[in-house]
């Protein structure tokens, strides 16, 4: 038993989801994610217990590229992110109807699939192979799908697909011109031995910088976020949020610090203040916003910025705070998503002065938002807290200005999420009526509430899960 | 070379049924005929012979390229079902012109001696010239024929001279001969002049800048599946055989020793660059969908092109980048021959709200064009990895990164025409599934992601 289940799963769920109809597409796709939840769980278990769950066996001959699963901790925290949002995001989009629903829920599986892949591949082209097959089922869940002007659709989603496209090839270069160092290899342990010079370092730290950077993004490669994150419909941006920008961070983590140590310790302060510069910059954008879901979107920006600066300090506090971080902002993100798609479900507008007042109408739906709320503005005892105040103390030991200005995303990002709430929630009543949440709504939010708490009260198996192939990176990192 | 006989005993029999009045089997059994061949071809791999005082040569080589050519045109008799519908007495003359521009096609992979080279180009093009014009009542049609014929023979006449000269300085036209004479020290300067008159023919048949004049017009004029047939099997043919041309003849050796070699290098690396980016950024412009395919074609040749600077190992690489370019070729152009039958020209506006009306098409279309765009996991994308190894491998790591910019900008035209497919709202109807175009695009999509699945089935035939 090895993690190629999880991957088979999602892709035969992908083919069958396609195959079964539009309507029963939805709850195939459903089954079939928490088939790959149940799974991972089991392999959790097999992998607590000291088992090789990993994949390696050739494939192409020459060049030699091999089809290597490798799943540590890291990988399979990851991978848990994305298989427990998956069915969730799936769950959420059940009050919507959508047309060929067949093609769109085998696409989010095929995506998932793809994410999962990602997290867990271990050779470099399998791992380029899955990080370009995300791309496209997102493109076309975002162009097909999306809301809004068709036209100015188009120009965001090309945009979008264009710019990810052009800084991964850059990649693929890297990947070619590490394996030709590494005699024909593509195998990450092999990158992780070569010994290259510091101008080599550089080029290829570059080289993954501008694929990772426009992914996550990071400042100034975040032009198309806010956009697509608007014109998507709310699954292709929990999609997107929740763990896409995730494969950016962990592949910084995976593949950039370790092959370019060098570059990353030589030039790691410029990338922290790219990384706090994205803070300040998102949470002031964020507070001028009257659109619902670009809010959500440039706070999105500013949370990630204290990822990356975090995990650009090459310490393991600040690598495990930022690990700890995407889970968290994975589940609180997708929580705030389908928060406003509740409200536009019953209102149709995401304009934030068009709404009010809804509280009166359903008190149910007006705190579970104020708890994903203030987890996203990382209140203690809510997961976020954990990560983002790890990130701040290691940030605070490299230089003290950098956590000052790191610690802005925790007082700004109160500040405009509870004007945001005071304009959406409180306020003078709405005219139209607001229904309180459905079963199926409760469900997916309680869903998402409960695994910030908890784990915010207890953070150690996570902790634990991770920590290990941490210190390996680490070591990795560390090794001249 | 029992391939080559077969193939043009083959065209024969398909001038025969046209006397005999069996047009309507003549799709049916050219294509078993052409199955056969394959297979006598399949059989023939590894033998490394030659025949007529080494006029032709076989070996793996020519073999691989061989079977990938007989595959191409099974798709494009296949096609010609439905193409010629309108026109059942002339058929058998097209299919038979098809067959023999395979001929032409395998004698130009599997030449032994110059004369038999010049000979396969004349049987290719001369087809070709007939095909483009074969719309006789169409002016674009005859404006395409007359085009290339002008062009083409001036080519060709390029092309002989070249061989004259290489004659001149070394008394022969056998490729054996020429090549063991060209390792020694002193040479005329003829031979690397009738060498570059020669690759400069070659060019011109390729489509690359700055030969490339011809190739957008003709594209647009010519019939559409002449146009496939033109951007497919024709090009790929006259890659492979400027390819042969240069390994055969020992060229890049014999520049080493005379230290020239610095200077085809730039010069290859000049032309390649200036296809690819010349090929994509008028392709970006166009609105017409053959005019659109006949420069990506452009920009594919400028990366074939990368291959001549790594002649000893590439091979394999040229011949999966040629199956996987080709093969995406044929889908896309069956289902713009679908879509574009009956109307007036090939513009994008057909193409709107195809992946409403006709999602399997659409996704078809969709899948060949992220293939030539060089997205995993179609074997477009493996064709570049491996040809950017290569050329890494060779140090060009500039011409790389150049093809790399190049790889970013096709996306742009390659969305555009999905964009239309998926994003616009359909302005027609459509009716009917001809099984045959159906059977063809799904067939060949579902070779180009089987490539892509297994690439070490093509790329290692030729190590």
């Amino acid at each position: 038993m090895n993690v190629s289940l999880i991957l088979i799963i999602l892709l035969i769920g992908a083919f069958v989801t396609y195959i079964s109809g539009d309507k029963l597409a939805s709850k195939v796709a459903l089954f079939f994610s928490l088939t790959a939840l149940g799974c991972s769980l089991v392999l959790l278990n097999h992998f607590c217990a000291g088992e090789n769950i990993s994949l390696i066996k050739a494939w192409i001959t020459q060049p030699k590229i091999s089809l290597a699963l490798n799943a540590d901790g890291l990988a399979f925290a990851m991978v848990l992110l994305t298989v427990a949002l998956t069915p969730i995001i799936i769950f959420s989009s059940f009050g919507n109807d959508y047309k060929n629903a067949k093609s769109f829920y085998a696409l989010i599986l095929f995506m998932a699939f793809a994410m999962t892949g990602t997290f867990l591949a271990a050779d470099g082209l399998l791992y380029y192979i899955f990080w370009e097959l995300a791309l496209i089922p997102i493109y076309f869940i975002a162009l097909i799908w999306g809301n809004g002007d068709a036209e100015e659709r188009r120009k965001a989603v090309v945009k979008f697909f264009i710019y990810t496209l052009a800084g991964s090839l850059f990649m693929l270069v890297a990947f070619i011109y590490l394996s030709q160092k590494a005699n024909g290899s593509f195998l990450i342990e092999d990158f992780y031995k070569l010994n290259l010079s510091a101008t080599e370092q550089l080029w290829i730290f570059l080289a993954f910088f501008l694929a990772y950077a426009i992914k996550i993004p990071i400042i100034p490669f975040h032009t198309w976020q806010a956009n697509v994150y608007q014109k998507a419909p709310t699954v292709g941006t929990m999609l997107l949020s929740g763990i896409m920008l995730k494969m950016g961070l962990y592949s910084v983590i995976r593949w950039q610090l370790p092959i370019a140590p060098l570059a990353a310790k030589e030039y790691m302060n410029i990338f922290i203040i790219l990384g706090i510069a994205g803070v300040i910059y998102g949470s002031i954008v964020a507070l001028r916003q009257k659109d619902l879901k670009k809010l959500l979107a440039y706070s999105s920006l500013a949370h990630v910025g204290l990822i990356v600066a975090g995990s650009y300090t090459l310490t393991l506090d600040g690598l495990r705070g930022a690990v700890l971080q995407m889970i968290a902002h994975g589940f609180v993100v997708v929580g705030l998503f389908y928060a406003a798609e509740i409200i536009y479900r019953r209102y149709e507008t995401r304009e934030i002065s068009e709404m009010g007042g809804i509280r009166t109408h359903s008190p149910k739906f007006t705190s579970m938002f104020l708890i994903l709320l203030l987890a996203s503005v990382a209140l203690p005892t809510t997961f976020n807290f954990v990560g983002e105040f790890t990130v701040l103390y290691s940030l605070s030991q490299i230089n003290i200005w950098f956590a000052v200005l790191g610690g802005t995303t925790i007082i700004l990002g109160a500040y405009y999420m509870l004007k945001m709430f005071q304009n959406v929630m409180l306020g003078e009543t709405n005219t139209k009526t607001f229904a309180d949440v459905s079963t199926n709504e409760a469900i997916s939010l309680v869903l998402i509430i409960a695994v910030l708490l908890f784990f915010g009260f207890y953070p150690k198996p996570i902790t634990d899960l991770i920590t290990p192939s941490l210190e390996n990176i680490l070591k990795v990192i560390n090794k001249n | 070379m029992n391939t080559l006989i077969a193939i043009t005993g083959l065209g024969i029999f398909c001038l025969l049924f046209e006397i005999l009045n069996f047009r309507k089997a003549i799709v049916p059994f050219t294509v078993l005929g052409l199955l056969g061949v394959l297979a006598l071809n399949f059989s023939e791999f590894g033998a490394a012979e030659s025949y007529y005082n080494n006029m032709i040569t076989v070996s793996k080589f020519s073999t691989a390229f061989s079977s990938l050519f007989i595959i191409l045109t099974i798709f494009l008799v296949t096609l010609s079902h439905n193409f010629y519908e309108n026109h059942p007495t002339k058929i058998s003359d097209f299919i038979a012109i098809k067959i023999f521009l395979l001929a032409g096609g395998v004698a130009m992979v599997s030449f032994g001696n110059l004369a038999m080279f010049f000979l396969g180009i004349e049987i290719l093009s001369i087809a070709l010239y007939v095909l483009a014009a074969s719309e006789r009542l169409n002016l674009k049609s005859n404006e395409a024929g007359m085009k290339y014929f002008l062009m083409g023979s001036f080519a060709s006449g390029i092309i002989l001279f070249g061989i004259c000269l290489i004659y001149g300085a070394m008394g022969s036209f056998d490729v054996a001969e020429i090549s063991e004479r060209s390792l020694s020290a002193e040479l005329p300067i003829w031979f690397p002049i009738g060498m570059i008159l020669m690759v400069i023919g070659m060019l011109f048949k390729v489509a690359a800048v700055p030969f490339h004049f011809w190739a957008p017009d003709v594209y647009e004029g010519s019939p559409a599946l002449t146009t496939a047939l033109m951007s497919t099997l024709a090009k790929v043919i006259a890659i492979a055989t400027l390819y042969k041309l240069i390994a055969e003849l020992n060229l890049i050796s014999s520049l080493d020793n005379q230290d020239l070699l610095h200077t085809f290098e730039i010069i290859v690396v000049t032309i390649s660059i200036a296809s690819m980016t010349v090929g994509n950024i008028m392709a970006l412009r166009q609105v017409n969908v053959k005019r659109m395919l006949a420069f990506s074609g452009i920009s594919h040749a400028g990366f074939m092109l990368m291959t001549l600077l790594t002649v000893s190992t590439s091979a394999g690489v040229l011949l999966y980048y040629a199956s996987a370019y080709a093969l995406a070729g044929i889908a896309s152009f069956s289902v713009i021959l679908y879509v574009c039958k009956n109307q007036e020209n090939e513009d994008i506006t057909n193409f709107h709200g195809l992946g409403k009306t006709n999602p399997l098409l659409a996704a078809i279309l969709t899948g060949s064009l992220l293939s030539m765009a060089g997205i995993p996991i179609f074997s477009g994308f493996f064709a570049k990895l491996f040809l950017f190894n290569q050329t890494i491998q060779a140090g060009h790591i500039a011409l790389v990164i150049v093809a790399v910019i190049n790889s970013i900008i096709s996306v742009g035209y390659y969305f555009k025409l999905i964009l239309a497919m998926y994003s616009k709202e359909p302005n027609q109807e459509r009716t009917g599934k001809p099984f045959l175009i159906y059977a063809t695009a799904i067939v060949s999509i579902a070779l180009n992601i089987i490539l892509g699945l297994f690439p070490s089935l093509v790329l290692d035939l030729l190590n």
